[in-house]
């Protein structure tokens, strides 16, 4: 069959060939529907998988008059891609997503003081390490000096955000893991794997704890760590807000600081799932073959068997699957295999496991209305299975969930699994 | 905006009302991709009040409007011209009442299908009608479009499950259709039953009460897979002469097989087989029991190449997940899918396949089959490519010819998904001009003006300056016009 000469007079020059045959593959039958938490709290077709991809499907066509009409409606989108869980189809939804996005991006580019505060503080702050490390040490002291309390009561940082934004932890638990390579401590068995440790960019200034667990629990069973210096933030967010030219400096950076690893491991799923798709961003060899040998933590410690017994821990928890490992990795089994080995632990079902909780990078600071009806969701589902502990493997998730559940009256501790997994010493 | 937006923002607040032309793209059409339009505005209420408010206003304007579920009908039934607004149920989505010792539930029409069972689950009840879209779609569109099921076999379609229904209708007043408690009074019309199937052209259902059943005490679900299509349809022959009534008798062919095995909704058909047949069975567990073996003995008499059964409702889902997600698992072979919907007599069933094969190849598309094997329902499903003007006429010829078929064979154009405004042309097949007089004559007792989704379900008099623009609709949609 010789496609008709309406296929290429359809296909706008703002949308590359490939996404457009992706939303082709939509058959329009709705079963993502209800699997998409801005649908829930909105029940709006353009706020659905099915209805972002039909329009991201008209722009192509020509058929959308204006793209900043239907721009709203696309950042809005968390890019959970529970949607692609769902598709019977087998959409790309989330490839689709971002070459639309970076392509009405290149269009019309963002104007307005939020979008030049993102983009500055995305690429001059969040990307540079050692900026974030000051920056957040400059938000330490303006917490303890009561800013955050008078920025509040002047209405300069809206209430809203403050209650979300999250609070700013102590110098020490801060401080950044060693680089350079670890042993394992004396008197444990080696394994003889030599594996380099991503540590990304917020998880340090914001949960440093969790990098030292994972450090702890690498070494105490018996694996060489190293940690590169040269490592630099993944670029999840680069590309999740229209700019995959500067994640890509960001990915070759990291392919360089990793090339002499066999194995690289890292702890925030938005960062591994990001990674995993290093081969798509940078369309290159040395990029796929990065890809290729990243794991997420728990999944290494499921397939490589843990040596070590972990600590006792007497708990009634619920683990939540973070977006970017059930739906962007399809992780679901390995992190529940691992708790199942914690002494103590019992784990209990909760309604919506794999549903997003609003926090999508930093969605929770520019959608903040959606993502406090998300997150909403998340912490009644919690609360409702009656649990003393919630366990979710990525940074944001773990300060949305914290923020929700506070909100609710209902704080609980939140960790992520491998803090779990620590020996008892 | 016009006056009208004007007001539909001043009573729901602009929240609640979508006029934006690019916006309102996504709203252009249902699961039935071929026939598009954009309407003219959307809005979405929250409670039969509004709703009321919404009608009379447009009423007063007298313009068209269109109820709208979670838009999954497979004939354009929410489809809504240019001059029309959407009224979306999809917010109106609270069970209202549950009411366990007699068995029924009132619930507003947004409400998910499946999650009307989840509410009830924990008492041990469920809403048996079971449209395979029943994790999106809602009561008050299973309503419109009389819906059916897998389990629908045995339970009935869902005009068999609706006891009463609250309107409100095309000029803003209410009324109440039937009896809450229980069966129709003996002096009463049926009017539930006529409601059911109206596809949104009487009134817009606003409370809807259903009848709800008890879990069985135990389900049994068995797989057979078959190296021919007709083995399956003799399995299931055998299976009813036996004087057996199964919950649920169904069937996929292999195209449909291996696009499942390649979705996430994977079931572990075995790709090799020409056929797979599910088979659920349900009651007392030594009757199913029972039962089952016999099931089984028809299976292997006809050379089943593998036979699978499952008590474990976890081990049942799996069996049933492809089931659920064929439809779906089919856009992986093209851009587009028409799904057919025809109905023949159960013992006809391998001659009607075979001629649907045979119709196929006339028109170079191939039309894949998944089906209510125990109802005769067939659902010949299209792949193909809706940008391509060709291959689209060849699709709807071969379906025209298909339903042409089913008539032939003495069934019908639909088994469950409505005339909409796709089977306008096919209904002719079935109908005189007097019959179809006659259905004209009953829908304008609830919507004289013919303003309650014009152009659907019926070539009635009032509806006919519409359909005549579908045609035109689409060739703009295909680019024909324009001349490209
Ligand atoms: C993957 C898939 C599988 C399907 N499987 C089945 C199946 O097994 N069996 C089956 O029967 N169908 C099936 N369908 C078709 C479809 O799901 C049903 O017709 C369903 O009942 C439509 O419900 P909805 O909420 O999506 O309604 P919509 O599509 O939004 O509307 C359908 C019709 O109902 C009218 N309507 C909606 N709400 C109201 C109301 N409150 N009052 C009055 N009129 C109203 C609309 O005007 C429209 O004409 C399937 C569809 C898909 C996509
Ligand atoms: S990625 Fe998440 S928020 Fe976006 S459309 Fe898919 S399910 Fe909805
Ligand atoms: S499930 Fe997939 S094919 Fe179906 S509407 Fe959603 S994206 Fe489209």
């Amino acid at each position: 069959m010789t496609p008709s000469s309406d296929h290429a007079r359809g296909t706008s020059p703002t949308l590359d060939v490939a996404a457009y045959a992706r939303s082709l593959d939509c058959v329009h039958c709705g079963l993502c529907l209800p699997t998409c938490p801005t649908w829930q709290v909105t029940t709006l077709e353009t706020e659905s998988p099915r209805g972002r991809v039909y329009l991201m499907r008209a722009l192509a066509e020509g058929r959308v008059a204006d793209a900043n009409a239907i721009r709203p409606f696309l950042d809005h989108c968390l890019d959970c891609r529970a949607c692609e869980t769902a598709c019977p189809s087998g959409v790309r939804y989330g490839e689709l997503l971002e070459s639309t996005r970076a392509a009405i991006e290149r269009a019309a580019p963002r104007r307005g003081l939020a979008a030049w505060l993102v983009r500055t503080l995305l690429w001059h702050v969040v990307a540079r390490q050692g900026r974030l490390r000051a920056a957040f040490a400059g938000l330490r002291a303006a917490e303890l000096l009561g800013l955050r309390w008078l920025a509040t009561r002047t209405r300069l940082l809206p209430a809203a955000m403050a209650a979300l934004a999250p609070r700013v932890p102590p110098g020490r638990e801060r401080r950044p893991l060693p680089t350079g390579l670890h042993q394992p401590p004396a008197g444990v068995a080696r394994r003889g794997v030599r594996v380099a440790l991503f540590t990304g960019c917020v998880m340090e200034p914001l949960f440093g704890r969790v990098h030292r667990a994972t450090l702890q629990v690498l070494l105490a069973n018996g694996f060489e760590v190293l940690v590169p210096a040269a490592q630099r933030c993944c670029g999840a967010l680069l590309v999740h807000s229209g700019r995959p030219d500067r994640a890509r400096e960001l990915a070759r950076a990291n392919v360089a600081a990793f090339a002499e690893a066999d194995i690289v491991v890292d702890n925030a799923a938005g960062c591994g799932c990001a990674m995993a798709e290093y081969g798509h961003l940078l369309g290159d060899a040395a990029g796929a073959a990065f890809a290729r040998k990243r794991r997420d933590i728990c999944t290494f410690l499921a397939q490589a068997g843990l040596s070590a017994e972990p600590a006792e821990c007497r708990a009634k928890a619920a683990y939540d699957d973070p977006c970017h490992l059930c739906h962007g990795q399809g992780i679901r089994r390995e992190p529940r295999e691992l708790l199942a080995r914690v002494p103590g632990l019992e784990i209990v079902p909760h309604a919506r496991p794999e549903e997003c909780c609003g926090s999508a990078g930093i969605y929770n600071l520019l959608q903040p209305d959606l993502a406090a009806a998300i997150g909403r969701r998340k912490a009644d589902s919690l609360v409702a299975a009656g649990v003393d502990l919630v366990l979710t493997g990525n940074p944001g998730c773990m300060l949305q969930i914290d923020s929700h559940l506070r909100r609710i009256g209902h704080q609980r501790p939140v960790r992520h699994p491998i803090e779990l997994l620590v020996p008892a010493r | 905006m016009q006056a009208l937006e004007r007001d539909l923002c001043r009573l729901l607040g602009a929240q609640r009302v979508v006029y934006e032309p690019d916006a309102l793209l996504a709203w252009e059409c249902d699961g039935f991709t071929v026939h598009r339009s954009r309407p003219r505005a959307v809005v979405l209420p929250d409670s039969t009040a509004e709703v009321q408010a919404i009608v009379r206003l447009l009423h007063a304007a007298d313009v068209p409007f269109v109820p709208r579920g979670a838009g999954t009908c497979l004939s354009g039934g929410p489809t809504a011209a240019a001059t029309t607004v959407v009224i979306d149920l999809s917010r109106m989505r609270r069970v209202l009442r549950i009411a366990v010792e007699d068995l029924f539930a009132v619930v507003q029409p947004g409400v998910v299908n499946l999650d009307l069972t989840a509410a009830v689950r924990h008492l041990g009840l469920h809403y048996a009608p079971d449209p395979s879209s029943q994790s999106v779609c809602t009561i008050g569109g299973n309503l419109a479009e009389n819906s059916g099921g897998p389990h629908c076999f045995k339970y009935g379609m869902t005009q068999d499950h609706v006891l009463s229904a609250l309107v409100v209708l095309p000029d803003g007043e209410l009324a109440r259709l039937g009896c809450e408690a229980g069966s129709r009074p003996p002096h009463a019309l049926d009017l539930p039953a006529l409601f059911c199937g109206s596809e949104g052209t009487f009134a817009i259902a606003t409370e809807i009460t259903v009848r709800l059943c008890r879990d069985q005490e135990s389900v049994r679900t068995l797989l057979f897979a078959f190296a021919s299509m007709s083995a399956a349809c003799r399995t299931v022959s055998d299976v009813v002469a036996a004087g057996l009534v199964p919950a649920a008798l169904e069937i996929l062919d292999q195209a449909t097989i291996r696009a499942v095995e390649a979705s996430v909704y994977r079931a572990g058909y075995p790709p090799e087989a020409a056929a797979v047949l599910l088979v659920e069975l349900d009651g007392p567990d030594f009757v199913t029991a029972e039962e089952a073996a016999e099931v089984r003995a028809c299976g292997e008499r006809h050379a089943a190449l593998r036979i699978e059964e499952a008590v474990e409702p976890q081990e049942r889902a799996r069996l049933w997940k492809g089931r659920k997600g064929a439809f779906g698992a089919m856009g992986r072979l093209a851009t587009d899918l028409y799904v057919l919907d025809g109905v023949v007599p159960r013992t006809r069933l391998e001659e009607a396949l075979e001629r649907i094969a045979a119709i196929g190849r006339r028109h170079g598309v191939v039309p894949n089959n998944v089906f209510h094997a125990g109802d005769g329902n067939l659902h010949p499903n299209i792949s193909f490519d809706g940008r391509c003007p060709d291959q689209t006429a060849r699709t709807i010829a071969a379906g025209h010819e298909i339903l042409q078929l089913c008539v032939d064979l003495g069934g019908s154009i639909t088994g469950e998904h409505g005339v909409g405004s796709e089977k306008l042309d096919h209904i002719g097949m079935m109908f005189s001009p007097a019959d179809l007089d006659v259905m004209a004559r009953v829908r304008a007792v609830f919507d004289p003006d013919g303003r309650c989704n014009p152009g659907k379900a019926l070539p009635s008099r009032a509806g006919c300056a519409e359909v005549a623009k579908w045609p035109q609709m689409v060739a703009r949609v295909l680019g024909v016009e324009d001349g490209a």
